[in-house]
């Protein structure tokens, strides 16, 4: 059977990972590629780096980063944060990176994300969105939440399909650093309107919050960071609860 | 030497850091006369079965691939046009393994393309032993070879399919092998040690 998939991700700055992050045993917990690895031996499914770093010499920090975690991690991984374009991604390719996530710039200029699927195929392309509730309707915001956009949330991830998408990160940042749980309706919404997969994210608290995500939740995958950085929950007890629960991991 | 065939498909680059990672000494490489004189090949692959023939027609590879005589390894999409024929975009394919690739029908709802980690059953072949039944390999694909004669190992998605196939000195993984964590690196290293 499919297994649920169980997503850290990690937010990189100038190569370094940002959110303090806790591990007994590193030599340097700040090393994205020690940092993915451990997760990795801990039995996380992928992983997804954000690259938050603002300068112009992006496109060759996030390359080198990408390339230095393919040689190190025998797992699949999405790196984003600043792919606005062909280019940006050929590059990611090129460095080993098995997928890209884009988010605003694809709100911005959604041919991009016909072009990524064309150039490298949906399996390359993670469409990441970011939406909270306004007025009992979800609203896709921009910059990690801050803008509003014009979008709604499930006409936006149906066009993304459309278009190529072979994947949706879906935030609700009404959740997010809640820890009361998942967004569960939105995403379960999300699931059963497309054929793509789903990995949801933002509100994970505790290992119930998974199987709520996985079976109310109807999602694929689910996606969090502080709760395993600061250990909160642990991969392996996650997994073994989930079994416990019927729930299908790896 | 592993040859690791240069044709513009995907993340060769993940195949080449994981040949790294097990001590192997490879070349990504689109030359004929390499290819043929490795000791052993690796025909990864990623994208649209068409568009990744024309390449290998391209650079006229196509026969290349056929008249190998060492150890090949079809990886994904490279699996798939080791076939007959596939049916994304009605496309003839190499013909090394006289069996057809199918899209999904989902027959529960499955999504497609089937995405993520499933487990191995039925595990024949060398590349699959001592024992690697029922653990989990990493798959990304929407068609899929059926169970048949030449089938190494199974796999369960809207209904059993090919994990891998061998005929002679082809072998294949549907499956991600470079992205399969240790279960990956042990089928990867059976490869080698053929």
């Amino acid at each position: 059977m499919l297994a649920k998939r169980i997503i850290p991700c990690l937010d990189i700055k100038d190569g370094r990972t940002v959110k303090g992050v806790n591990f007994v045993n590193l030599r340097d917990a700040g090393d994205p590629v020690e940092l993915g690895s451990a997760y990795s031996e801990q039995g996380a499914d992928e992983l997804v780096f954000l690259d938050i770093t603002a300068t112009h010499e992006k496109r060759k920090t996030m390359s080198e980063l990408a390339r230095s975690i393919a040689r190190h991690l025998n797992i699949p991984f999405t790196i984003g944060g600043g792919i606005t374009s062909t280019l940006d991604a050929d590059a990611m390719l090129a460095a080993g990176a098995d997928k890209v996530s884009i988010n605003s710039a694809a709100v911005r200029n959604p041919a991009l994300i016909d072009e990524l699927a064309l150039n490298f195929g949906s399996q390359f392309v993670v469409l990441a969105v970011d939406a909270r509730q306004m007025d009992g309707e979800w609203i896709v915001h921009l910059n990690g939440g801050r803008i509003p956009t014009e979008l709604r949330l499930f006409d936006w991830v149906k066009e993304a399909e459309n278009r190529g998408a072979g994947e949706i990160l879906f935030t609700s940042m009404d959740h997010d650093g809640t820890k009361a749980g998942f967004a569960l309706e939105a995403t379960a919404r999300i699931s059963e309107m497309l054929s793509i997969p789903v990995i949801a994210s933002g509100g994970a608290g505790n290992m119930e919050h998974f199987k709520d995500v996985f079976t109310t939740g109807k999602a694929d995958a689910g996606l969090a960071a502080s709760i395993f950085h600061f250990h909160e929950v642990d991969i392996p007890d996650l997994k073994g609860y989930l079994k416990s629960e019927g729930i299908v991991v790896r | 030497m592993i040859a690791v065939i240069d044709y513009n498909a995907g993340n060769i680059q993940s195949v080449l850091f994981a040949l790294e990672r097990l001590g192997a000494n490879a070349v990504l490489t689109s030359d004929p006369s390499v290819i043929r004189g490795a000791e052993k090949v690796i025909f990864p692959g990623v994208g649209e079965a068409s568009t990744t023939m024309q390449h290998l027609r391209d650079r006229q590879l196509d026969e290349v691939i056929r008249q190998l005589t060492q150890p090949t390894l079809g990886i994904c999409v490279g699996m798939q046009l080791l076939c007959a024929y596939s049916e994304e975009n009605d496309t003839p394919c190499l013909g090394v393994i006289p069996q057809k690739v199918q899209r999904f029908v989902p027959q529960n709802g499955e999504k497609v393309p089937h995405m993520g980690w499933n487990t191995l059953q039925n595990c024949q072949d060398v590349l699959f032993m001592p024992d690697l039944e029922g653990e989990y390999v990493y798959y990304v694909h929407s068609y899929f070879v059926e169970n048949g004669p030449f089938s190494t190992a199974v796999t369960e998605y809207a209904q059993p399919f090919s994990a891998g196939l061998q005929k002679d000195n082809f072998y294949a993984t549907q499956f991600h092998v470079e992205k399969s964590g240790k279960v990956g690196e042990r089928i990867l290293r059976n490869f080698l040690n053929l």
